[in-house]
């Protein structure tokens, strides 16, 4: 382990990004996300990339767009306000069929709110993010190596699938140091041949746009996209389980709150409670198979969320309210404690999961 | 199987992330997992400066310290403020140029360095982390010079190789106080 080297999350996600052949990055500094943008523009100018520091988040995103119509990766980086303002540019995006990676490492909302750690963009997030029906492949990273390695998926998954790819990740995640490898095998980016690189006279022109006129058209190419999803949801859902062979109440969380759950999951099998976890890395897709299958044999499950309750909607429907789903939160920058998570599992298991 | 948690506070501009880096390499040195979370935003800014180390034979699960086995106080408000946490039959390290009281802990162990003063003594004023630091791997029966050497030179960049021997300097005498 001591060949690994210790790095911030958003240090190592910017990393990867460039490991992964993303030589375009545009950003406008946020907390608690600014490290990324602070790497890139260290490292973007030595290896012939571009940094560049946007007049906003909507300028931002527009070059992302841009950079993006040409076939190269492209990546931008914010915190939740930041997101937010990027809304626009992300639902143009999902009407061009443009893949690029966009990172959100959340802080407490709404508004303003904080700039300590939350996941209360979850619907943002899985749900669409902006306007017209559509989704964003998203991931949420439980460790430094996750920032880093969802990141390089992150950029194979938009362009095999042609659409943004979010990393979902928290102040926390952004911000701690963990041992972390770099090394990938990085895939050849797959042909590009909708980009517009320039006809050289030898083919028609390819047109870049998400504007479609036509009601039939657009009814078309909203099918189409959604047929696409479909495809995605098969494919490219990814979770963990924890100790969930034997597990009577199930923990549901991502990100932080599954490291957190993990430390109540254990303290809670050392008092002979039999708990577990599922950690959803996906949350579009979401892996609804895991928790329909638990559902099935489970007592409970608690969603334990940085939210007032957002995944829960997501538990709650794959498990089709087969057994009762009860809310473990901390808001506005707080995060639960493993005690708070534990006296949850403790009161699952004394209701036995009884109505 | 042993975890242990560390929370390091003090003012910012004191190192306190710095010496928990340190930490969290060392503990890298050793084979163990580690986390490392600061405190950040406008408390980094003048005020309160803390960190979370955990260094651990298994997968370190939520990186957050609210019980420290190890508080490292390097100003008065963090041993306030943080000194009711420690688990029980944890250890208190105080820097004792600053902290004027004592621990009111009866079950703790305490260490009071005065490494404020020994730093300045010293001649490298800006170095009171550190050989706190020093102390630290003492009580904790960590301080070989290899580890040592090797964590500092992670934790050091190439740019700053200037500083490796007195950091080493200033773990020492932490080491032999």
């Amino acid at each position: 382990m001591s060949d690994k080297v210790l790095m911030k999350g958003n240090e190592a996600l910017a990393e990867a990004a460039i490991i992964a052949s993303c030589r375009h990055y545009f950003g406008y500094p946020i907390t608690p996300q600014t490290e990324v943008a602070a790497y890139m523009a260290k490292r973007m100018p030595k290896i012939g990339g571009t940094f560049l520091q946007a007049e906003s988040e909507i300028a931002a995103i527009n070059m992302v767009y841009g950079v993006s119509s040409t076939g190269h990766r492209v990546m931008t980086s914010s915190s939740s306000p930041g997101i937010s303002l990027k809304g626009e540019g992300l639902s143009y995006m999902a009407g061009a069929d443009l893949p690029a990676l966009v990172v959100n490492v959340q802080r407490g909302g709404p508004g303003l709110g904080g700039i300590q750690p939350s996941q209360s963009d979850y619907f943002q997030a899985t749900k669409g993010g902006a306007h017209g029906d559509f989704h964003m492949i998203v991931m949420a990273p439980a460790s430094v190596q996750e920032m880093a390695d969802l990141t390089v998926k992150g950029f194979e998954l938009a362009d095999k699938y042609r659409m943004t790819a979010m990393i979902l990740a928290d102040g926390t995640m952004g911000q701690m140091m963990e041992p972390v490898s770099l090394e990938y095998d990085i895939k050849p980016m797959p042909e590009k041949p909708w980009a517009t690189t320039g006809t050289k006279m030898q083919r028609g022109h390819n047109i870049i746009n998400s504007l479609s006129l036509v009601p039939e058209e657009l009814e078309r190419l909203n099918f189409e996209r959604y047929k696409k999803y479909e495809q995605i949801e098969e494919n490219e859902t990814l979770y963990e389980e924890y100790m969930m062979d034997d597990a009577e109440i199930c923990i549901a969380a991502f990100g932080i709150a599954a490291r957190v759950s993990k430390n109540a999951v254990n303290e809670a099998r050392r008092q002979g409670i039999k708990a577990g976890l599922i950690r959803p890395i996906t949350l579009w897709p979401f892996p609804s198979a895991p928790f329909k299958k638990a559902s099935e044999r489970v007592k409970s499950f608690i969603s334990v969320e940085l939210s007032m309750g957002q995944m829960i909607e997501d538990v709650r429907l794959a498990t089709e309210c087969r057994v009762p789903v009860t809310l473990c939160n901390r808001v506005g920058g707080m995060i639960p404690s493993p005690e708070m998570v534990l006296e949850a599992i403790k009161e699952a298991a004394k209701n036995g999961g009884a109505r | 199987m042993s975890t242990t948690q560390f929370l390091f506070a003090g003012f910012g501009g004191q190192g306190i992330l710095f010496a928990g880096k340190f930490a969290a390499y060392k503990g890298l040195m050793n084979e163990k997992h580690v986390s490392w979370l600061p405190s950040y935003g406008p408390e980094m800014r003048g005020g309160t400066a803390s960190c979370s180390v955990i260094i651990s034979d298994d997968p370190v699960g939520s990186p957050i310290v609210s019980k420290p086995d190890v508080l490292v106080a390097m100003n008065l408000p963090s041993l306030d403020r943080y000194e009711d946490a420690v688990a029980t039959g944890g250890t208190i390290f105080v820097d004792s140029t600053l902290i004027d009281r004592k621990v009111k802990r009866a079950d703790a162990a305490v260490y009071y360095v005065p490494a404020t003063r020994l730093a300045s003594d010293n001649g490298i004023p800006t170095l009171a982390n550190m050989i706190l630091m020093g102390n630290i791997l003492k009580v904790m029966n960590d301080f070989d010079e290899d580890g040592v050497n090797a964590a500092l030179k992670k934790v050091i960049s190439a740019k700053h190789a200037d500083m490796l021997e007195v950091n080493l300097k200033a773990l020492k005498i932490g080491a032999e106080y």
